[in-house]
């Protein structure tokens, strides 16, 4: 067949428009939020500073976002709405309150200026050591391992681990029962630490995220899932009654914002910000409308930690 | 190199792992791929059908997904295998497809003067495929299959998301307990290295022993 002219200008043509078309199609991997928040009050709060120039609190200011890095499948601490692409939870309302101390403005409109980026466990010293984000809100357990590699604010909350099974299982009563069952827990965390250090002859499985270990143990792959009993209160809620928790807490675990090591006045700010949620009622607020909806009871706030 | 010699252990178990999966799930796909070209060639059309559909699903699929598919999706079907078999299984049927593409070529390549001769002495259609063909078919197609091996090697790591303690998790765990991803991944990056360059080697030592002399 003789060949037309421009055939293969084309051909080429053709490929070109259909890549663009790919491209623009392509949406960002990051959870950009626009609508109503749900920490109440509209008071307008005045924009912060000024700010030291070359303090990262004057990077974001110019910037006119804050990237934060947290959760993305945690009911109650940093869960994304699919439909939406919005991402709710304490996490997020903690994050909203720091920025509102940059930019200024209602917790609805300083939505806008959050740039939300999902970190699951293992990533959250990588992305704060490569100044991917600015600041982890992940229900990240402050410990002295990771107080090597990074800084931590806060603490904003003080969790438990405890252990979750199927709803009918009866088996499992404590920490010790888990020797010699499977139990899964995600890579990285601190919940894993805690599981080979209480339970040695556990057989660990790890996965990514909280929500795998859910679907395994639906399927009967594991025995328990382990992690910070807020976590599992989540987990527990999103499957009806087919999971219970053993309510046999065996850590603590205070959660804390993660900034990058050396930072000590991102970190100050960050602290003085914690207090005063703490002291107005905003911190209570926003755990109210977060953690209590899935029937948790707001507890008292935790006392910040400003390690030297 | 610290973070090498503080975790040797957990390396060469990763390393173990990884290369039990490639070997285990490349005799799979052999398994898989020759029956399946068999499909594709076969003067029976139901089975050249179940053979094209097989190839262009398993194919165009990504692995991750079937994987994830095959391992949360089926058990739903009360269909329940390990990590690691169901890290094998998946594996090996992916890659099972796209050596059945590879075997399916080479069949091509054969003179059809042989297929006709063999039916003109009588054989069967499987006896000229397994006994004629398929042996002067496999000789000709080893460097791609070749690399069909050493792509397995690197896609062995998707099954760290199902829990198998391979490579690539040992490299995750690593950098979570040093906080240093550029050595941890860099000593996992050198491992799959040393697995890949003497798999390429012992191919071309094979090509060169199965190479066709004319």
């Amino acid at each position: 067949m003789r060949r037309q002219p421009g055939h293969r200008f084309r051909i080429v043509g053709g490929a070109v428009v259909v890549v663009l078309l790919v491209l623009a199609g392509c949406s960002s991997d990051t959870g950009t939020i626009e609508s109503p928040g749900t920490t109440g009050g509209g008071n307008v709060r005045p924009a912060g500073g000024p700010f030291d120039p070359g303090s990262v609190m004057a990077t974001v200011a110019d910037r006119g976002k804050l990237i934060v890095g947290t959760k993305f499948d945690q009911p109650g601490f940093g869960l994304k709405d699919p439909t939406t692409g919005k991402v709710q939870g304490f996490d997020v309302e903690v994050a909203k309150l720091v920025a509102l101390a940059i930019f200024g403005g209602t917790p609805e409109a300083v939505e806008g200026k959050i740039e939300f980026v999902e970190t699951v466990s293992k990533n959250r010293e990588p992305y704060i050591q490569t100044d991917r984000v600015d600041m982890v809100v992940a229900t990240y357990t402050i410990n002295d391992a990771r107080k090597q590699v990074i800084d931590f604010a806060g603490p904003y909350f003080v969790a438990q681990q405890d252990i979750m099974v199927k709803a009918d299982d009866d088996s499992i009563k404590g920490v010790d029962d888990l020797n010699g069952k499977s139990v899964c827990t995600v890579l990285g965390s601190t919940s894993e630490k805690n599981l080979r250090a209480k339970a040695p002859r556990a057989n660990v499985v790890l996965f990514d995220v909280y929500s795998t270990c859910a679907e395994a143990l639906a399927d009967g792959r594991v025995a328990a899932v382990t992690t910070d009993s807020p976590i599992l209160a989540g987990l527990v809620k999103a499957r009806g009654s087919a999971f219970e928790l053993v309510k046999n807490p065996f850590s603590d675990e205070p959660y804390g914002i993660g900034v990058k090591k050396g930072a000590t006045e991102w970190r100050a700010f960050i602290n003085d910000q914690l207090d005063a949620m703490f002291a107005s009622g905003e911190w209570k607020a926003a755990f109210e409308a977060s953690l209590g909806q899935i029937g948790l009871d707001t507890p008292e706030p935790p006392s910040v930690d400003r390690y030297p | 190199m610290r973070v090498l010699v503080d975790n040797l252990g957990a390396y060469v178990g990763g390393l173990g792992t990884t290369a039990a999966l490639t070997v285990l799930s490349f005799a799979l796909a052999m398994a898989v791929g020759v029956v399946i070209a068999g499909f594709r060639v076969s003067p029976v059309v139901p089975l050249r059908f179940v053979g094209a559909l097989y190839v262009e699903t398993i194919r165009n699929t990504p692995l991750l997904v079937l994987l994830f598919l095959f391992v949360f999706g089926l058990t739903k079907l009360g269909v329940l295998y390990g990590y690691f078999t169901s890290a094998v299984l998946v594996l090996g049927g992916y890659t099972g497809a796209l050596v059945a593409e590879t075997v399916r070529s080479g069949i091509n390549t054969v003179e059809p003067g042989q297929a006709e001769a063999g039916r003109a002495l009588g054989l069967t259609f499987p006896e000229v495929l397994l006994r004629l063909v398929l042996p002067q078919a496999l000789r000709r197609v080893v460097a791609p299959l070749g690399g069909l091996f050493v792509a397995l090697i690197k896609n062995s790591a998707l099954a760290s998301f199902v829990s198998v303690v391979d490579l690539n998790s040992v490299a995750e765990a690593v950098t979570n307990r040093t906080g240093r991803p550029l050595q941890a991944f860099g000593i996992a990056g050198v491992a799959y290295v040393l697995l890949a360059v003497p798999s390429g080697l012992g191919v071309g030592w094979l090509e060169r022993r199965l190479a066709v002399t004319r």
